[in-house]
C-alpha cells in the first residue's frame, strides 16, 4: 500500500471511530449503543490490519483477527445477554442532557488535541498525528461513565474508554507486544463478564434502581 | 551468590532460579486447584483444602526469604531472572515477604472463616468453594505483579487482582456487598485503564530511545535509559500512572471504593486487600518513579505525589474522626497509611524508601491482625457498629487484647515497627527539606490517634450493654424483598455489613456452631509478635531493606 493511500484510509478509520464515539453520547437506546460498540470493534480491527500493511504484518494481522473476535463478537454478545435479562432498555434520565453532552463532546475533543501535543511532537508522522482521536475517545468514554446512571450504559462508557486506549496504543506504537496484548485482552474479557454478572445481581437486589440511588454504604 | 545473580554459570543454577521465581505463583495456583476440588464437599476435606492455601502462603514467604538472602548478599543490587519477563531483585523480595507474611495470617484466619461458614450455613457449598478457590488465586496474581520485569505484564497482573477479588468482595450477596463490588470493579477498572494508557505512553517514549523495540517495556531497560526518554511524554505518562495505580492504592481522587469494599469483604479478604493489594499498587508506582525521576525534573514527580498523598491523608483523617463502623475505621486507616507511604515515595531518597518498605511490612502485618480480629468480633458480637460493641475485654480477653494491641501498633507506638518506620519517614522528609509536610502529617496523625482512642476505649473497656440496646438485635424487614424501603432505611442498613445483617436475624438462637466461626486468636498473636520483633531488632530485614531502598530510591 502506498503511503498516501495508507494515510487516507487511516484518517477515514479514525474519523469513523470518533464519529461513532460521539453518536454513543447521542443515543440513549442501550441496544443501539451495543451496535455502535460492535462497529467500533470492526473499525479497531481494520486499524490494526491497516497498520499491518506498514509494519511487520503477521503479528498485527493476528491481533486484528483477535480484536474482531473479542470486540465485535464476544463482548457485544455478552452485553446483549445482559440486556436481554431484563431492565429498562434505555437511559431515561442521564445527568447531562443530549445537546449539552454533544457540546461537551466537542470541548473534550478540542481538549484531547491540546493535551496530546507532546505525544505528536516526539515523533511526528501521519500515524501519530491521529493520536488525538484516541485520546478524545478516552475522554468521551470517561464523560459517559460519569454522566450515565444505568449500569449497562456505564459498562458501555468503560468499553468506549478502553477502545480509545487501544486506538491510542495503535497510533503511538503500532500495538503493544503480543504477550501484553494477550494479557490485556484476557483481563478486558473477564472484567466485562464480571460486570455482566454484577448487573444481574444489582437488578436482583435493587430492582430497576439507578446507580445514583445506591446508598447502602456511606459515612 | 553474586555469580548466581549476575549470570547463570551452569544449567543447575538457571534451573534453581526458575524454580525460585515460579514457586510463588505456582504454589497458590495449585492450592487454588486443590481448594476447588475439595472445599465445599465435606467438613474435613474443606478444612484440608483451606490448610493447603496456608501452605501456599508459607511457600511465598519462604521463597521471599530465600530470594532476599540471594539478592541482598552483595552490596550491589543483583537479581534472579528467567527470560526477559520474570525477574526478582531485592525490592521484589521485600514484596514477596509482605505477600507471604500477610498471606499466612489471612489464610490461617480463613480456615476458621470457612469452617464457620459451613457450620452456620450462611453460604452455599458453591459459594464457599468459590471463596476458597479465589483466595489463593488472588495471592498468585499479586505474586506475579511483583515478579515481572515487563511493565505491561505488571499492569495486567494488577488488573487481574481486581477481577479475582470482585467475587470475594461480593461473597455475601447482600445489598451492601453488591453495591460495594460494583463500585470496586468500576472505579478500579477505570483507574487501572488510565494506568494502561500511561504504560503505553512510556512504551512509546521508550521506543524512541536506543532501547531495542522488543525490550521497550522492560523496567531494567527503561530505568537504565530513563534520561533518554522524552520529558513531555513521560510527564503525561507519570500523571496517568499516579492517577491509575493511585486508584488501586486507595489514593484520592479515586479512593471511594476502598472503605466500601474493605468493610463488605470477608475479614481475611479485607486483610489481604489492605495489607498486600494496596502496597502492590504502590510498588508499581515505586518502579515507575525511578523511570520518571530519571527523565523529568524531580520536583514535578515530588509535587504530584505529595498533592495526592496529602489530600488522601486529609480525607482519611476527616472520616476517621466521626466513624461509627469499626471495619470502615480500619479501611480509612489503610488510606491514611498508604498516604504516608506515598509521602515517603515523594521524598524518594534511599533513607525514605527504606522507611517506606518497613512501613509496608509493618502496616501489612498490623492490618492483617486487625481485620482478622474485626472479623472475629463481628462473628461474636454480630454488629460492625462501634457503639454496638462494649466491654469486650471482660468477655473475650484474648480477642480484645489482640485487637487493642494491634491498634496500638498501627497508631505507631513503640515497640512496634510502625514507630520505627514513621520516625524514619519523618527524618527522611525533614532531611529532604520537606519539614512542612512532616508537620502536616504529624498533626493529622495526632488527630487520628485521639479519635481512634476515643472510639476504641469504650469498645474494649466500657461496661457491657443490655441486649436490647445492641443495634444488631433490632428487628428488621428483609431488605431484598422491599427495594423501595431501601433508601428510607438506608441509615439503618449502612450501620452494619452484610455479615451483620445476615447474622442479626438469628441472634435469638446463639448456638455453639455460631461461635465456631469466631476462630482462634493464634494467627493474630503470631502477627503481633512479628511486628514487635521487627520493631525491636532490625536484624532480619535491615540488609535487605538497605539494598531494596537503593533500587527504589534516588539520591
Amino acid at each position: 500500500v502506498s503511503p498516501e493511500t495508507y494515510s487516507q484510509w487511516l484518517y477515514l478509520v479514525c474519523g469513523a471511530l470518533l464519529l461513532s464515539s460521539v453518536i454513543v453520547l447521542w443515543r440513549r437506546q442501550l441496544s443501539a449503543l451495543i451496535s455502535l460498540l460492535t462497529v467500533q470493534g470492526v473499525l479497531l480491527a481494520a486499524l490494526a490490519a491497516l497498520l499491518g500493511t506498514q509494519h511487520d504484518g503477521l503479528e498485527l494481522y493476528g491481533i486484528a483477527l483477535g480484536l474482531l473476535l473479542l470486540k465485535a463478537g464476544v463482548l457485544p454478545a455478552v452485553l446483549r445477554r445482559a440486556l436481554a435479562r431484563g431492565g429498562a432498555p434505555r437511559e431515561t434520565r442521564p445527568l447531562v442532557n443530549v445537546p449539552a453532552s454533544l457540546l461537551a463532546a466537542a470541548m473534550l475533543t478540542l481538549l484531547a488535541y491540546a493535551v496530546s501535543q507532546p505525544l505528536v511532537e516526539l515523533d511526528p508522522n501521519p500515524t501519530t498525528r491521529a493520536v488525538p482521536v484516541g485520546v478524545a475517545m478516552v475522554l468521551l468514554g470517561f464523560f459517559m461513565l460519569v454522566t450515565r446512571r444505568r449500569a449497562l450504559s456505564q459498562v458501555v462508557g468503560f468499553l468506549l474508554l478502553d477502545n480509545g486506549i487501544a486506538t491510542t496504543a495503535f497510533m503511538l506504537t503500532a500495538g503493544v507486544p503480543v504477550i501484553v496484548e494477550l494479557a490485556v485482552s484476557m483481563d478486558l474479557l473477564l472484567v466485562v463478564l464480571v460486570l455482566q454478572v454484577l448487573t444481574t445481581r444489582l437488578r436482583e437486589h435493587f430492582g430497576d434502581a439507578e446507580l445514583d440511588d445506591l446508598h447502602e454504604l456511606r459515612d | 551468590m553474586d555469580q548466581i545473580a549476575v549470570a547463570a554459570p551452569s544449567d543447575t543454577t538457571a534451573w534453581v532460579q526458575a524454580v525460585l521465581i515460579a514457586a510463588p505463583m505456582v504454589a497458590p495456583l495449585l492450592a487454588s486447584l486443590v481448594a476447588w476440588l475439595c472445599v465445599g464437599s465435606g467438613r474435613t476435606s474443606s478444612r484440608a483444602g483451606a490448610w493447603v492455601t496456608v501452605a501456599a502462603a508459607v511457600t511465598i514467604l519462604v521463597d521471599g526469604v530465600v530470594t532476599a538472602t540471594i539478592t541482598s548478599g552483595s552490596a550491589a543490587s543483583s537479581a534472579l531472572a528467567t527470560g526477559t519477563v520474570l525477574r526478582v531483585d531485592a525490592l521484589s523480595s521485600v514484596m514477596l515477604i509482605v505477600i507471604g507474611s500477610v498471606g499466612v495470617i489471612a489464610t490461617w484466619a480463613s480456615v476458621a472463616f470457612i469452617d464457620g461458614e459451613i457450620a452456620s450455613g450462611h453460604a452455599s457449598p458453591g459459594e464457599i468453594r468459590r471463596y476458597a478457590t479465589l483466595v489463593p488465586a488472588f495471592l498468585a496474581a499479586m505474586a506475579l505483579a511483583v515478579l515481572v520485569n515487563n511493565l505491561g505484564v505488571l499492569w495486567a497482573a494488577i488488573e487481574a487482582t481486581t477481577i479475582v477479588t470482585a467475587f470475594l468482595v461480593g461473597h455475601r450477596r447482600s445489598r451492601g456487598s453488591v453495591e460495594a463490588t460494583w463500585k470496586y470493579v468500576m472505579i478500579c477498572s477505570v483507574g487501572i485503564a488510565l494506568a494502561y494508557l500511561g504504560t503505553i505512553c512510556i512504551y512509546y517514549a521508550g521506543g524512541q530511545t536506543s532501547i531495542p523495540a522488543h525490550a521497550a517495556l522492560d523496567w531494567t531497560q527503561l530505568a537504565t535509559h530513563a534520561h533518554e526518554l522524552d520529558p513531555g511524554v513521560t510527564r503525561i505518562a507519570f500523571a496517568l500512572l499516579v492517577l491509575g495505580f493511585g486508584a488501586k492504592a486507595g489514593m484520592a481522587p479515586l479512593h471511594s471504593w476502598l472503605p466500601d469494599a474493605h468493610s463488605q469483604a470477608p475479614a481475611p479478604v479485607s486483610a489481604l486487600m489492605s495489607g498486600v493489594l494496596l502496597p502492590v499498587a504502590v510498588y508499581a508506582l515505586m518502579r515507575y518513579r525511578v523511570i520518571a525521576v530519571g527523565s523529568i525534573d524531580g520536583s514535578f514527580v515530588r509535587t504530584l505525589l505529595l498533592v495526592v498523598a496529602v489530600t488522601s491523608l486529609l480525607i482519611a483523617t476527616s472520616l476517621i474522626i466521626a466513624q461509627r463502623d469499626y471495619k470502615r475505621l480500619l479501611a480509612y486507616s489503610s488510606i491514611e497509611h498508604m498516604a504516608l507511604v506515598v509521602i515517603g515515595l515523594a521524598v524518594g531518597t534511599p533513607l525514605a524508601l527504606a522507611a517506606v518498605l518497613l512501613h509496608i511490612v509493618g502496616h501489612g502485618l498490623g492490618k492483617a491482625v486487625l481485620f482478622c480480629g474485626a472479623g472475629q468480633i463481628l462473628a461474636a458480637e454480630q454488629t460492625s457498629q462501634i457503639s454496638g460493641v462494649r466491654g469486650l475485654l471482660a468477655r473475650r480477653p484474648a480477642l480484645a487484647a489482640c485487637f487493642g494491641v494491634g491498634f496500638l501498633a498501627l497508631l505507631g507506638l513503640p515497640p512496634f515497627s510502625l514507630f520505627v518506620s514513621e520516625l524514619g519517614l519523618a527524618r527522611a522528609a525533614t532531611a529532604a527539606g520537606l519539614g512542612w509536610v512532616v508537620a502536616i502529617a504529624l498533626s493529622l496523625l495526632v488527630v487520628v490517634f485521639v479519635s481512634v482512642a476515643v472510639h476504641l476505649a469504650p469498645m474494649l473497656l466500657g461496661s457491657e450493654p443490655g441486649p436490647a440496646t445492641r443495634p444488631g438485635t433490632v428487628p428488621e424487614t428483609d431488605p431484598d424483598t422491599h427495594p423501595e424501603t431501601g433508601s428510607a432505611s438506608s441509615v439503618n442498613h449502612s450501620t452494619r455489613t452484610g455479615a451483620g445483617t445476615q447474622i442479626a436475624t438469628r441472634t435469638d438462637v446463639p448456638t455453639r456452631t455460631e461461635l465456631r466461626g469466631v476462630g482462634s486468636p493464634m494467627p493474630l498473636i503470631a502477627g503481633l509478635m512479628a511486628l514487635a520483633l521487627l520493631g525491636i531488632v532490625a536484624w532480619p530485614l535491615d540488609q535487605l531493606l538497605h539494598i531494596a531502598s537503593l533500587i527504589g530510591g534516588t539520591p
